[in-house]
């Protein structure tokens, strides 16, 4: 998921080009106070004029508690977004953004930045049923808490463990905290292979020149890409004789693994590793 | 009437003459070098560029020679024009090899009538500027760095006086590039210049003991040896090398390009590669570096225009050699001067199609630039949008023409312009020589290359020309026709000496 | 709506455009672009629409163009006059 800044046109253009799955357009930290109508008016131009392909679209909001916030959530509201990203999220907020956005199909992904936001994740996520992924925010977070956020991340280790149970436990889509170091490629390769190892499904990137290297880590590799076709044609050879199970290699292919098959090959499609049929 | 590429263009032009135009058969016209006349058998050496205007009789008229290999550095040839100016000579005509914003001193001299004509290969700043508002009295020659050693060796463009900037020299006129302040490498523009000018005079400001190893110019072609204070600002002879884009945009586009590559089937053992300095191509041959490593491809030689990046690439063996026309950094002259697999090649052995064989024939792939390409494939380099003077071919339509793949990289939008457009303003390259076409938006192949497409086509995702134009123009709005004025004021040459194209006046 | 006071909108920076205005009778617009030639009359035009569409009769507009599109003029004229009307 690749953070731009909401009040920048250049980028705005460019959004959908960088190869990222989500763009988010932010209106919130990305943006000073005394320009916060300018970038609102200017991302509901360009969502209005360009049309995104192949992105989710996802817009940062001002906190439902400020003066922008509200505001900003009832523009957004019908223009062509897929999912409102919900700052400071707390049971309440994601409760109150529900509300506000009814009558739409769009979705909310809460911002785990505050300790009560972490203490109630499970509450919050499930607060609403347009919950679909959440995204841990490890500065405001680290703030909050009044610690030094650090490149290593082992302040924010127990957030993040959190985080991707509350998504397991729902389902949802867990995004793990950008790395902010912009120059250091190195830095962020380990702290993606880490949220992966942790079973973070996603990373946000606020340098577009992550954005391969998260998807090399994210990626499924070749020989798992391989396995994967091997186990879908197998499994449709089964379906067309009537079989429920069925076995490869000499084991028993059972729908755990017959799933993770077709999420590889989901992904290895999104990623472009496998062209679309 | 009109060329094969449908310009407009006049049967004969007022200060250019009768116009071939491109497309017509040109036969190939190869003059012999005669001997060497008036031999000189004094001292070389003269005291002044004065000196040496006078000993090789400088009149009214004639055509003088300069090479770019200082770039926007390059003191020699305001000094030289500076003096032919004070002798009260008139109507120059100017041959250098390019033209750089340093040059502004010559706008003065181009409204003074002492230089009337330009002769060059590519042109920037205010003298680019000055000859688009027409202050020129004969039209402009726009040549490629491949035409004008044809035009030089084939007899069209005699050369009265060759003004050779010398990093190093010694008393008997042997010139080398890589020693001294000035030092800038591969001397590969001047060399027809020295071999076929009636007199050439080397312009140092190193006179070093003889003989001035490693000789890149021999003494035998030199009349006269100057000393000055400097030929040229080391700073500003390295200008010009950008470093790779830190755009994501221009980023995207190298690694778009390296797949093309991966996929044409030319990327193995024995290929041969050439990119141009911008920012863009230059991440175009680091994404290159590393596919090769991956795939443990050796490649037989890159050429150019070389920077560190082609020189990285030597080093770490992924090509055999490196053939040199003009070093753009200082790594790329020290890569000139110690290592003997990085080798010069003169301009007429890079691009004149009139030799016994030219380097761009053996090209494999090439990456360049465009300010403009229409729906044909045409590309212009030579003007911007508005009509303006501001470039040139240099050596894109001579490698274009020889690569077996020609690759046009650039950003589908600059600023608010479709770089796609329904005709170029002005044609530098013909669409016959341009291959592939890749933007941020998507990757078009000329449809007269169907085997490329045939390669291609099952792992790239390839867009028409036509719906790439629509989707800049949905985005940009559709750009107004900009109307120029009717005169005439530059003729753009093929590398044959055709006419491809005419640049008319702009009013600012 | 009524321009009050000055409002300004917008940056010098690659495609986006410096927006200032001020009260005025009548409508006065100034551009300044790189592409002047081939969409000086468009940007004209739709500065004139979002002045229209907000129903402005009265102001003068400085416009300092750097290769905007469309929608990014919209934006930040409707901008300044926000800021101009408040």
């Amino acid at each position: 998921m690749l953070f731009m800044p909401g009040n920048n046109p250049a980028m705005l253009i460019n959004a959908d080009v960088l190869g990222a799955d989500s763009i988010i357009l932010d209106l919130e930290d990305a943006v000073s106070i005394d320009e916060k109508d300018s970038a609102r008016i200017l991302v509901r131009e360009a969502l209005k004029f360009l049309s995104y392909k192949g992105v989710e679209t996802v817009v940062r909001i001002n906190p439902l508690d400020t003066e922008f916030g509200i505001e900003d959530l009832e523009e957004m509201k019908y223009l062509k977004i897929d999912t409102i990203l919900l700052p400071k999220a707390d049971e309440e907020e994601v409760k109150l953004a529900d509300k506000l956005l009814a009558g739409t199909d769009k979705k909310i992904m809460p911002l785990i930045e505050t300790s009560i936001g972490l203490e109630r994740i499970y509450e919050t996520l499930s607060a609403s049923k347009r919950v679909d992924g959440v995204l841990l925010g490890g500065e405001d977070l680290t703030c909050d808490m009044g610690i030094k956020r650090t490149k290593e991340g082992k302040e924010i280790y127990y957030a993040r463990c959190r985080v991707v149970a509350a998504a397991k436990a729902l389902k949802i889509s867990a995004v793990d905290t950008p790395f902010t170091d912009t120059d250091d490629y190195e830095g962020l390769k380990k702290d993606t292979i880490n949220a992966k190892e942790i079973g973070m499904t996603g990373k946000a990137v606020i340098n577009p020149r992550g954005i391969e290297i998260v998807h090399s880590i994210f990626s499924p590799s070749l020989d798992e890409i391989e396995k994967a076709k091997r186990i879908m044609t197998e499994y449709e050879k089964a379906a067309a004789k009537g079989l429920g199970v069925f076995s490869l290699d000499g084991k028993m292919v059972d729908a755990p693994i017959l799933n993770r098959a077709k999420k590889t090959i989901t992904t290895a499609k999104v990623l472009g590793l496998l062209k679309e049929e | 009437m009109k060329n094969i590429l449908g310009r407009e263009l006049p049967e004969y032009i007022e200060g250019y003459g009768k116009v071939t135009p491109y497309g017509t058969h040109i036969s190939e016209t190869y003059k012999i070098k005669e001997t060497v006349k008036n031999k000189n058998n004094g001292d070389k050496v003269l005291p002044s560029i004065r000196e040496a205007l006078i000993k090789c009789g400088i009149k009214d008229g004639m055509t003088i020679s300069f090479h770019h290999h200082l770039r926007n550095g390059d003191y020699v040839l305001n000094q030289v024009l500076e003096e032919i100016k004070k002798l009260g000579i008139q109507n120059i005509k100017v041959a250098a090899s390019s033209i750089f914003p340093i040059h502004a001193p010559m706008v003065d001299l181009i409204e003074k009538g002492v230089v009337t004509k330009i002769i060059t290969n590519y042109i920037s700043g205010p003298v680019a500027r000055a000859v688009s508002e027409g202050k020129l009295r004969e039209p402009i020659v726009m040549m490629t760095h491949g035409g004008r050693p044809r035009a030089i060796e084939s007899g069209d463009l005699k050369i009265d006086m060759a003004f050779i900037g010398a990093p190093a020299c010694d008393d008997f006129g042997n010139i080398n590039g890589v020693d001294g302040r000035a030092a800038c490498g591969s001397l590969g523009y001047t060399i027809s210049d020295a071999m076929y000018a009636e007199k050439v005079v080397a312009v140092t400001d190193n006179l070093v003991p003889y003989p001035a190893c490693p000789i890149e110019i021999s003494q035998i072609y030199v009349d006269y040896v100057v000393k000055i204070d400097e030929i040229g600002d080391p700073s500003g002879i390295v200008s010009g090398t950008t470093k790779i884009t830190k755009n994501p945009i221009g980023l995207k586009i190298a690694k778009e390009t390296v797949k093309v590559i991966k996929y044409s089937g030319l990327l193995k053992d024995g290929m041969s590669f050439q990119t141009g300095a911008g920012g863009t191509s230059l991440a175009v041959a680091k994404e290159l570096k590393d596919l090769m490593i991956k795939e443990k491809v050796t490649g037989s030689f890159a050429s150019g225009g070389t920077t560190s990046y082609i020189v990285d690439m030597l080093n770490e063996g992924l090509f055999k050699y490196i053939l040199d026309v003009q070093c753009f950094d200082s790594a790329a002259v020290k890569s000139y001067k110690e290592n003997k697999n990085h080798m010069g090649m003169s301009a007429s052995m890079y691009g004149n199609p009139n030799t016994k064989g030219s380097v761009v024939d053996k090209l494999d792939i090439m990456i360049l630039g465009a300010t403009e390409i229409d729906l044909d494939y045409n590309v212009n380099v030579t003007t911007g949008s508005d009509g303006v003077l501001m470039g040139g071919s240099g050596g894109h339509s001579d490698t274009a023409y020889g690569a077996k793949l020609s690759i046009v990289v650039t950003n589908l939008i600059k600023g608010r312009l479709p770089i796609i457009k329904d005709r170029v303003t002005t044609v530098t390259t013909p669409g016959s020589s341009i291959d592939i076409l890749v933007t941020e938006r998507g990757i078009s192949v000329n449809p007269k290359r169907q085997d490329l497409i045939e390669k291609l086509k099952s792992n790239i995702k390839l867009v028409k020309i036509e719906d790439l134009k629509e989707i800049a123009e949905n985005l940009t709005g559709k750009p107004k026709e900009i109307k120029n004025h009717d005169k005439i004021i530059g003729v753009a040459e093929y590398r044959d000496g055709s006419v491809i194209d005419v640049i008319r006046r702009t009013d600012f | 709506m009524d321009i009050i006071k000055t409002g300004k909108a917008g940056t010098f920076e690659s495609n986006d455009i410096y927006v200032v205005i001020a009260p005025n009778q009548g409508i006065k617009i100034e551009i300044e672009s790189p592409v002047m030639a081939q969409f000086g009359d468009r940007i004209r035009e739709v500065i004139e629409e979002t002045l229209q569409t907000n129903n402005v009769k009265n102001i003068y507009v400085k416009a300092q163009d750097k290769g905007a599109l469309d929608f990014t003029i919209r934006a930040r004229v409707e901008t300044a006059l926000n800021r101009a009307a408040k």
